[in-house]
């Protein structure tokens, strides 16, 4: 009895060594090649948000409501992210002057197309809502925002049959390249363009919407990450298709590796 | 001189035929497959999780995260001191040095919660780390649910991973032959194995998925009662960590109980299915009287 018990210990702790060292050999640069956008593997790996888009889509009712939480749940001021003070000179001039010459255009595959300015959107019916910011990094935040339903605004313009999303068009220079300045954009798809809760918010905390959160006007996405709901808008163009634009994935960050429907 | 094999590797003088105990057919297909599909899962759930994690190295509880409140409960940073840089843990309020590993790490030293070999991509990704953690979710989810139905249906389930009395009334004596490397080869689990299995397949795994859910701001409209009863989204992903720590045990005593066990029989049972049993009593007080 002694003997077996000195083979099991002694393999024991040369098993536990082995253990031991495998787990610190980790190492996990063998998988960075995935990050380059022409990756075939990274191609495969991405079909896994598609179906991700799907089936969200297909289990969540079109117009199921983000939770919407009480005035209690307000207990900080919502934390910017992205680009807090645009260096823009034509978003400067349009600050200084309190937004008085800044308008909303709604371009594109439009029978009407519009240009509002923020009177006009703030003169037409509002909703408010307090719901909880998802931010792709992992953090949340509760704020109240006061808007303009998308929707309406679409109505007004009306929507040709083509039109497949919504781009969002921004005055804040996001990335500045070689190839020149990238101001921010993005896309939603007509789904959650309709959503009740999908606004063009100018207020926030009861406040007007402050520079860092996108003044004069952002967009909120209830039913997606924060990086779908572009700030610093000034031009709303109906599309059949962004594969010309960007990179061709529909937004900044898309064209940055991250996925499109930023539903998780 | 009267060695009796645990695990059928060891040569001795004896006769093998009185000293081995026979190959059974333990493991079947389904099982094998879908250990080694988690299993691989899980490396790269686990792997791109800490990436995801290092973009906003905290935890909290309740809805949302308290930048102008308190209500963390981990947090891993790093400072800039006059000895240079230092990383540090802060666990419920407590403070720790985590200096080389978490915080800061790295030749030069980085400000990086996690370590670049504990992340893929092994540089700050979160694009990338979402793209990969988001695939193996659902290798891991679409294998688990057909698991967990033809399991309970075949079963499988039952028999095999749920602890019974008489499971219970051994843990005792279980504990105790674990404690002293003693292990018995059978073609049935014993109740630790049957209470680390289950708790893994029918507790851990199912918590990581839903909590997971919880964090999406989609699946919340779908199910608002999730981040409800899971005690808000932040609660959530602070319990879907707590989960990957519990998973990160198992699987560390997993290996050891297998290299204590007998690798070779424990890695046949679970590539073919083969596995040696223990000799019966009577082919053992054979083995004696020989």
């Amino acid at each position: 009895m002694t003997k077996r018990f000195e083979i099991n210990r002694r393999r024991f702790l040369t098993g536990a060594s082995i253990a031991a060292g495998g787990m610190v050999l980790g190492g996990c640069d063998a998988f960075d090649s995935v990050s380059s956008s022409d990756s075939a593997v990274r191609a495969v790996l991405e079909k896994g948000n598609d179906l991700t888009y799907r089936v969200q889509r297909l289990l969540t009712k079109r117009n199921a409501l983000a939770q919407e939480f009480t005035q209690a749940d307000i207990r900080q001021p919502q934390r910017p992210n992205g680009i807090t003070n645009p260096e823009d000179e034509s978003y400067k001039s349009l600050l200084a002057n309190n937004f008085r010459d800044w308008r909303l255009e709604v371009v594109g595959l439009v029978e009407k197309p519009l240009s509002l300015s923020l009177a006009d959107l703030q003169a037409m019916p509002s909703r408010t809502q307090i719901t909880r910011h998802d931010c792709v990094e992992g953090w949340s935040c509760i704020a109240k925002w006061t808007g303009t339903p998308l929707g309406l605004v679409l109505d007004q313009a009306v929507v040709k049959p083509q039109a497949r999303y919504v781009m969002f068009h921004c005055m804040d220079t996001i990335e500045r390249g070689l190839a020149g300045n990238i101001l921010y954009y993005g896309t939603i798809d007509l789904i959650d363009a309709h959503h009740p809760q999908t606004i063009l918010a100018y207020g926030m905390n009861d406040m007007a919407l402050p520079v860092a959160n996108g003044a004069p006007l952002r967009v909120r996405v209830e039913r997606q990450l924060g990086y779908k709901q572009p700030k610093f808008v000034n031009t709303i163009e109906l599309i059949d298709d962004f594969a010309k634009i960007g990179r061709g994935k529909g937004g900044y960050w898309e064209d940055n590796g991250y996925d499109w429907y930023g539903g998780i | 001189m009267d060695t009796i094999s645990t695990s059928g590797q060891e040569i001795s003088a004896h006769p093998p035929v009185k000293r081995r105990g026979e190959l059974i057919y333990r493991q079947s297909a389904w099982t094998r497959a879908t250990h080694w599909i988690w299993a691989a899962s899980l490396f790269f759930l686990l792997l791109t999780g800490l990436q995801i994690f290092n973009s906003h190295p905290a935890l909290y509880i309740g809805d949302q995260s308290g930048f102008e409140f308190e209500n963390h409960i981990l947090k891993i940073g790093a400072l800039n001191t006059p000895d240079g840089q230092r990383g540090y843990t802060e666990i419920l309020g407590r403070r720790f040095d985590t200096t080389g590993v978490l915080g800061s790490s790295g030749e030069p030293p980085r400000p990086k919660a996690f370590p670049s070999w504990a992340t893929i991509p092994s540089f700050h990704d979160l694009g990338t780390g979402r793209v990969i953690h988001f695939f193996f979710a659902w290798i891991l989810v679409g294998t688990l649910v057909v698991w967990l139905l033809a399991s309970i249906l075949n079963g499988h389930a039952w028999r095999d991973l749920v602890p019974k009395p008489r499971d219970v009334r051994n843990l005792p004596r279980d504990v105790v032959d674990h404690l002293k490397l003693n292990f018995h080869h059978a073609r049935d689990y014993n109740v630790l194995q049957k209470l680390a299995y289950a708790g893994v397949l029918f507790v851990l795994l199912p918590l990581m998925i839903a909590t997971g859910l919880a964090m999406s701001p989609t699946a919340n409209a779908m199910m608002p009662w999730l981040p409800e009863v899971l005690g808000g989204r932040q609660t959530a992903r602070t319990i879907h960590f707590i989960v990957m720590l519990l998973l990160v045990g198992f699987f560390i005593v997993h290996m050891l109980m297998i290299l204590a066990a007998g690798p070779l029989n424990e890695l046949r049972s679970i590539i073919t299915g083969w596995y040696r049993v223990d000799p019966a009593p009577a082919d053992i007080s054979d083995g004696r009287q020989s």
